[in-house]
């Protein structure tokens, strides 16, 4: 009996301890989303720089606008505890975000940085978003180099 | 009964025998690399493409720190957890009092000054195809970087991975002077074999292995579990990677994938390389991918 007991409370407090992809659907949506925003908006400006489109300087400053704009999305209430790819599918978010929570913020910081910089040179012509272009791939890369996980 | 007995025991000495001989070290005949002297700024893009800092910086290092080849970094296999060790010049902790020859010998055969095997987890697989030039010029630019006297650790693998003889064994299995892909019509196609299969050793994260922890060259590039961890490593060969040639070679450059995706994991450190290299280089890189066959069958 004893026995029992001790295995029922270890289920019901694993289970309390799990949440559900369910219960985080809504962020993981959000934080994937931003993400989505930023790499359309540098593929206006990467493909301008590598001369696959022709430049547009209006085109190229709102696209590097929208990048400043998502860089100023607060990080925090995006990533709850417990919905890292350890706890559930559908996410790449390593564990270690939330042991280094700092580190991780500063790399968003880092992105914002670059993201200034890009806002400042896309209405200068092609050759000026090529270097712009690679602040914010370091930006990127920084991050994911951490704390994404490979893709299943 | 007793005769048959003994004949078995001889056969398991002879055996025995046989295979102590058989994995002795190799070493590179002394005179190849006698009076050679190496060429220090041709050195660092050898250095480069490499990727020697990649594992032998110290675990957090960022910017002009990744040069101090201090070691540290731990790499998890499923036969146990290698430590990268110190490979800076200092000549207590490092490798600065070894000498060109026995540098060689380490980096073209994985044997130590003593005379040891040393793991595969050091892809010298892969660098026993590099040119002689080339590992002399190496060896002239690490002398070069900053010294550190931090003790190298040792690495956590249990018996019976912990006896260096048996890579003996491992070599005879998979070390190889053949090239992968045994056909290069031009120079291009050269430059990027020697990058791929020699110096920035791709297959050794893109290439599935087998039980014994070889490279299985019958499905080369073709993509891998993730050694660390949860997902895996994507195929690099024309039917898993669609890619146009010029976007590999941007992707090498800038870590952006033709959506502008970023990359991440140990592919970071590969692209920080790449950035520095010339743009020849990645293209070449890139037409290597784009010339290898579908389902990466080399055999
Ligand atoms: C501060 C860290 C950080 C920075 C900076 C960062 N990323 Fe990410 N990125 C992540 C993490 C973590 C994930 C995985 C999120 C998940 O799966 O829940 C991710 C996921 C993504 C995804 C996949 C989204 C999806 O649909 O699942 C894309 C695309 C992406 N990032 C592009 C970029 C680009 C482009 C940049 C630079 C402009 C960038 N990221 C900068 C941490 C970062
Ligand atoms: C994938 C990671 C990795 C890369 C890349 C790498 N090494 Fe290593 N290296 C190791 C590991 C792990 C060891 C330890 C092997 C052992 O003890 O058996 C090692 C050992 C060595 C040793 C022997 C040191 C000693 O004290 O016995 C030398 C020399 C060395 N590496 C030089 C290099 C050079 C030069 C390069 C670039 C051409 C390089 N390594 C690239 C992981 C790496
Ligand atoms: C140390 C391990 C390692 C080495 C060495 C390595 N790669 Fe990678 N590579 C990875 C990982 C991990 C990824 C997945 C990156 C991610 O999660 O964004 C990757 C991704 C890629 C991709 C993107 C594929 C896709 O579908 O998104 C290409 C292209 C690539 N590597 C080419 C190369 C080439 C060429 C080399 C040799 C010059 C190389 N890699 C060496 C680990 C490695």
């Amino acid at each position: 009996m004893h026995r029992i007991l001790t295995a029922v409370t270890a289920l019901s407090l694993c289970t309390a301890g799990a949440a559900s992809a369910q219960d985080y659907a809504g962020h993981l949506k959000a934080r994937q989303g931003q993400f989505r925003i930023l790499a359309i908006n540098l593929g206006t400006l990467g493909d301008m720089a590598q001369g696959k489109t022709e430049y547009d300087a209006e085109a190229a400053q709102a696209a590097a606008d929208s990048l400043v704009a998502v860089s100023m999305i607060h990080q925090g209430p995006l990533w709850p505890e417990g919905s890292s790819e350890m706890d559930m599918d559908g996410t790449r978010a390593k564990s270690e975000i939330w042991d280094d929570w700092e580190d991780f913020a500063a790399k968003w910081g880092a992105l914002g940085e670059a993201a200034t910089a890009m806002q400042a040179a896309a209405g200068n012509g092609a050759e000026a978003i090529g270097p712009a272009m690679g602040g914010l791939g370091g930006a990127c890369k920084a991050c994911h180099d951490s704390y994404r996980a490979p893709q299943n | 009964m007793r005769k048959a007995i003994a004949a078995v025991v001889l056969v398991a000495i002879a055996a025995a025998g046989a295979g102590w001989v058989l994995t002795a070290p190799k070493r590179l005949p002394e005179a190849r690399f006698a009076g050679m002297t190496g060429d220090p700024a041709a050195g660092e893009r050898v250095f480069t493409a490499a990727g020697c800092a990649s594992c032998h910086h110290a675990p957090d290092a960022e910017g002009e720190d990744k040069l101090v080849l201090s070691g540290g970094q731990r790499f998890a296999s499923e036969f146990g957890t290698f430590v990268a060790p110190n490979i800076s010049p200092d000549p207590e902790q490092g490798i600065g009092d070894w000498g060109l020859t026995a540098f060689a010998n380490a980096v073209m055969r994985g044997i130590s000054p003593s005379g040891r095997h040393l793991y595969p987890a050091f892809p010298y697989t892969a660098y026993a195809h590099m040119r002689d030039a080339d590992v002399a010029d190496l060896w002239a630019y690490l002398l070069t970087l900053p010294a550190s006297d931090m003790p190298s650790e040792p690495h956590e693998v249990a018996f019976p991975f912990n006896i260096r003889r048996g890579v003996g064994a491992w070599k005879l299995l998979y070390a190889s002077d053949d090239w992968v892909m045994r056909e290069v019509p031009d120079a291009q196609l050269e430059r990027g074999r020697y990058l791929v299969e020699a110096l920035a050793h791709c297959g050794e994260c893109h290439t599935p292995r087998d039980g014994l922890g070889g490279l299985d060259s019958s499905a080369w590039l073709t993509g891998a579990p993730n050694p660390s961890g949860k997902g895996t490593i994507p195929g690099l060969t024309p039917d898993q990677l669609d890619w146009d040639a010029s976007s590999i070679a941007y992707y090498l450059e800038s870590g952006f994938t033709p959506d502008y995706d970023s990359a991440g994991g140990h592919m970071v450190a590969v692209v920080e390389n790449f950035a520095k290299l010339e743009a020849s280089d990645r293209e070449a890189v890139a037409a290597y991918l784009k010339a290898l066959p579908a389902g990466g069958d080399m055999d």
